[in-house]
């Protein structure tokens, strides 16, 4: 989609925020109204995986959408058209929920940065509890790969979000780093495991990897 | 699925995955083509990679979609 053919719901939100006083006033508290809107149900949704609870997730929602607010004003000539203007906008407060949660995790964490909760792993792999027995042997080789074969960094990374279960968003806002990099971390390392399994005759070869 | 299955399917890669960047700069496009019941993720295919084997991706993914379609 261009910007010449714009749906009619976001051309008029572009004229509205873009006119002078009264009427670009009232957009803006139409889409702040919206966006509050949206980050009350995004906190809530997202309730179950996340330490924060009562009033601080409310105010994590308010202060989500305030920044959300103030990017989207900031960035509206970016706005090319290729989506509906509002699912660009709600794009900007559903990422600030997201990395606020992420930050706010750490308030309260459940687990602390590199416990090493090892004896987790199997329930982490989602492996029937009546059946850890028969995976000690495969998982032993997992840790020893793990212990032995990544980097520290690597290794720091995968014990943090694999075995100790601590949200990507958090340890990206605890090491001060993007979630991508978090992301690629853990994908190499998720390579290099089955690499080794491969090779030590725990997997087979036959579609172990794509690349 | 057996239980070495999981592990297999937790270790496996796909070549196509954008990483998050990538797909989090264009996740309001692939959410409106999903929205409009288009083919988004043979549009971009990296993108649906990466929504099924990043977490948080996904989440934001579910997020968005939930907000244009239901708020």
């Amino acid at each position: 989609m261009r910007a010449g053919n714009l749906d009619e719901d976001s051309s008029a939100w572009l004229r509205r925020l873009g006119a002078q006083g009264g009427e670009r006033e009232a957009a803006e508290r139409d889409l702040h109204a919206r966006l509050v809107r949206i980050a009350l149900a995004e906190v809530r949704r997202r309730s179950a995986s996340t330490p924060v609870a009562g009033p601080e997730l409310d105010d994590v929602a308010h202060q989500a959408a305030a920044d959300a607010m103030l990017a989207i004003l900031g960035k509206l000539g970016d706005f090319r058209g290729e989506s509906r203007f509002i699912t660009w906008a709600y794009r900007f407060v559903v990422l600030e929920v997201s990395a606020k949660l992420g930050r706010h995790y750490w308030r309260n964490p459940p687990v602390a940065l590199d416990a090493g909760q090892w004896e987790r792993l199997p329930d982490r792999l989602g492996i029937d509890p009546e059946r850890h027995a028969e995976s000690a042997g495969i998982l032993a080789e997992v840790r020893r790969v793990v212990e032995d074969e990544l980097t520290a960094h690597q290794r720091r990374v995968f014990v943090a979000i694999v075995v100790d279960g601590i949200p990507l968003e958090a340890l990206a806002a605890q090491l001060d780093l993007r979630r991508n990099a978090i992301y690629k971390v853990i994908f190499d390392a998720r390579r290099k495991i089955r690499r080794a399994l491969v090779a030590n005759g725990y997997l087979e070869e036959s579609g172990v990897e794509q690349s | 699925m057996t239980e070495q299955g999981k592990l297999e399917r937790f270790l496996r890669t796909d070549p196509r995955d954008v990483g998050c960047d990538e797909a989090m700069a264009v996740l309001h496009i692939y959410v409106d083509l999903v929205a409009a019941g288009q083919d988004a993720a043979g549009r971009y295919p990296g993108v649906a990679a990466h929504l099924v084997a990043c977490g948080p991706c996904g989440e934001d993914f579910t997020g968005l979609l939930r907000a244009v379609t239901e708020g």
